[in-house]
């Protein structure tokens, strides 16, 4: 039968005195040691620059898409330090929007960075940090944009409600209408919301009618929301308004 | 005719002996050898894709590899010597002779310092190809008394559970906890989320408990002091009185746990 625990020590009495004595004079010198340490402090360490895109795809032995979402990950997680939550005005925008294109060079599919850019990082409460994230969503959606449109239209809206800057929001809507032949009518028509926003009915009315007669637009839903929103474009210029 | 009486102390150096013998004959010095070439490769290898601060890459590559590769082989030897002796029924036969448990103690807790000095020695030397000689000496001379902590740690775990996995994830498991203590403390400290009420409070006092018991290993061999290219005056004097505080206190417990076998 296998002894048991009780059976294969001996008693607390067959420990020397000596040892006893030395174990708990050192775990008494540890506690004093740890209690007379200076208190802890939470330091902010600063975003450094990115690797370059050759280092990452190196390092990741060719998972570059699994590098992206990694570095993308590391970002979002930067302004999450131990014993401190680093608010966003406080961050190095220029290098967010560097680690933030990297990811996107890494995998220009990936949705990750620009979702981040709009939802994240243009949440914070400076117009100057917001527009920087805007301008950078507009360059890269240049870049592809039937992939990328819903990021713009996001940029668009965040132009016109939050920063209140219409001629900005009709510069990133007008970008849609223009470029993103992939986009659904709601986010190509944004162009024509945004000019009657701003007053300016007879840009709105001209655009309307280069879209319908352009012959670009297939959809019948959209053709009729579009005669609806000429003739309401019209009548309100005949009356004066 | 009597047997001839041998004095305590070349007891305790004999025992030193056969435990360098054992490194030797199991080859740990080829696996340390592995280990540093390794360092070298990855630190070859991240110089060349760095496009700036090639130096400082290459030295915090090589000093971090090297840190974790040496903690390695070191709990590994320690713990796979502690089995054999405790398979080989070496210690069992010690445990019956008219001998002080303390001396076999001694014997081997000597004979892994050797292997885990020599060990940081050869660790320490490499990294002066990448940082200045100041910094790779507090950062080689703290590596010494990390290894000497974790060696210590080894035989106390091996000492209690005898079983290789229990026993060797115990010494891994303190070895994590104890480098990345602080931050852990930091971040029960500043919760994220407010609110978090008696369970958060809970979870704080139970970590700042733990944290007392625990050597503050995340400030023995920085990398930041080879890429630095110096440690402040007081680092390493500071890692040399936690060794000296927490080496007797393992030592005491594994002292405490041996005198409590039975033959």
């Amino acid at each position: 039968m296998r002894p048991g625990r009780a059976a294969s020590v001996r008693p607390l009495s067959r420990v020397s005195r000596a040892t006893i004595v030395l174990l708990v004079a050192t775990l008494a010198v540890q506690l004093a040691w740890h209690a007379a340490r200076p208190g802890l402090e939470a330091r902010y360490r600063p975003l450094g620059p990115p690797p370059s895109a050759a280092s990452l795809r190196l390092l990741s032995l060719g998972e570059s898409a699994l590098m992206s979402r990694l570095l993308s990950l590391w970002l979002q997680a930067h302004d999450t330090q131990p014993g401190m939550s680093v608010p966003l005005a406080r961050l190095d925008y220029a290098r967010v929007e560097d680690w933030l294109a990297r990811a996107l060079e890494l995998d220009p599919d990936s949705r990750y960075p620009l979702l981040a850019a709009t939802r994240i990082y243009a949440a914070v409460a400076d117009p100057a940090r917001q527009r920087r994230m805007l301008e950078f969503v507009h360059r890269r959606f240049l870049e592809a944009p039937d992939a990328r449109w819903r990021w713009m239209a996001e940029a668009a809206i965040i132009a016109k409600h939050r920063l209140r800057d219409l001629p900005l929001a009709l510069r990133y809507a007008r970008a849609i209408t223009e470029h993103a032949r992939a986009a659904p009518a709601w986010a190509r028509d944004m162009t024509v919301v945004v000019l009657e926003d701003m007053g300016e009915l007879e840009a709105a009315r001209l655009l309307v009618g280069g879209l319908l007669h352009g012959g670009a637009l297939k959809d019948p839903h959209e053709i009729r929301f579009l005669e609806r929103k000429l003739e309401e474009l019209e009548a309100r210029r005949a009356a004066g308004g | 005719m009597p047997a001839p009486r041998t004095s305590l102390p070349s007891t305790v150096a004999a025992i030193a002996r056969v435990v360098v013998l054992e490194a030797l004959r199991g080859r740990v010095a080829w696996l340390v050898a592995a280990a540093l070439a390794v360092g070298l490769g990855l630190a070859a290898f991240s110089s060349r894709i760095a496009i700036t601060e090639t130096r400082e890459i290459a030295a915090a590559v090589l000093g971090a590899w090297l840190r974790l590769a040496a903690v390695f082989v070191v709990a590994l030897f320690v713990a796979t010597s502690v089995l054999r002796e405790q398979a080989d029924k070496g210690m069992e036969l010690v445990l019956a002779l008219p001998l002080p448990r303390g001396a076999w103690l001694a014997g081997r807790l000597a004979g892994y310092a050797v292997v885990a000095l020599a060990t940081a020695a050869a660790c320490g030397a490499l990294v002066t190809l990448h940082a200045p000689l100041a910094a790779a000496l507090a950062w080689g001379v703290t590596l010494a008394c990390e290894l000497l902590l974790v060696s210590a740690l080894a035989v106390l775990c091996l000492l209690t559970v005898s079983q290789a996995p229990a026993g060797l994830g115990a010494v891994f498991a303190f070895y994590a906890l104890a480098r990345s203590m602080d931050a852990i403390r930091l971040m029960a400290a500043n919760p994220l989320a407010a609110g978090e009420g008696a369970a958060g409070a809970w979870v704080g006092r139970v970590l700042e408990a733990i944290a007392f018991l625990l050597p503050d290993l995340h400030r023995f061999a920085r990398t930041e002091w080879l890429v630095a290219g110096h440690a402040a005056p007081g680092d390493v004097g500071w890692a040399l009185a936690q060794c000296a505080i927490y080496l007797p206190l393992l030592v005491a417990a594994a002292l405490f746990d041996l005198e409590r076998k039975v033959p």
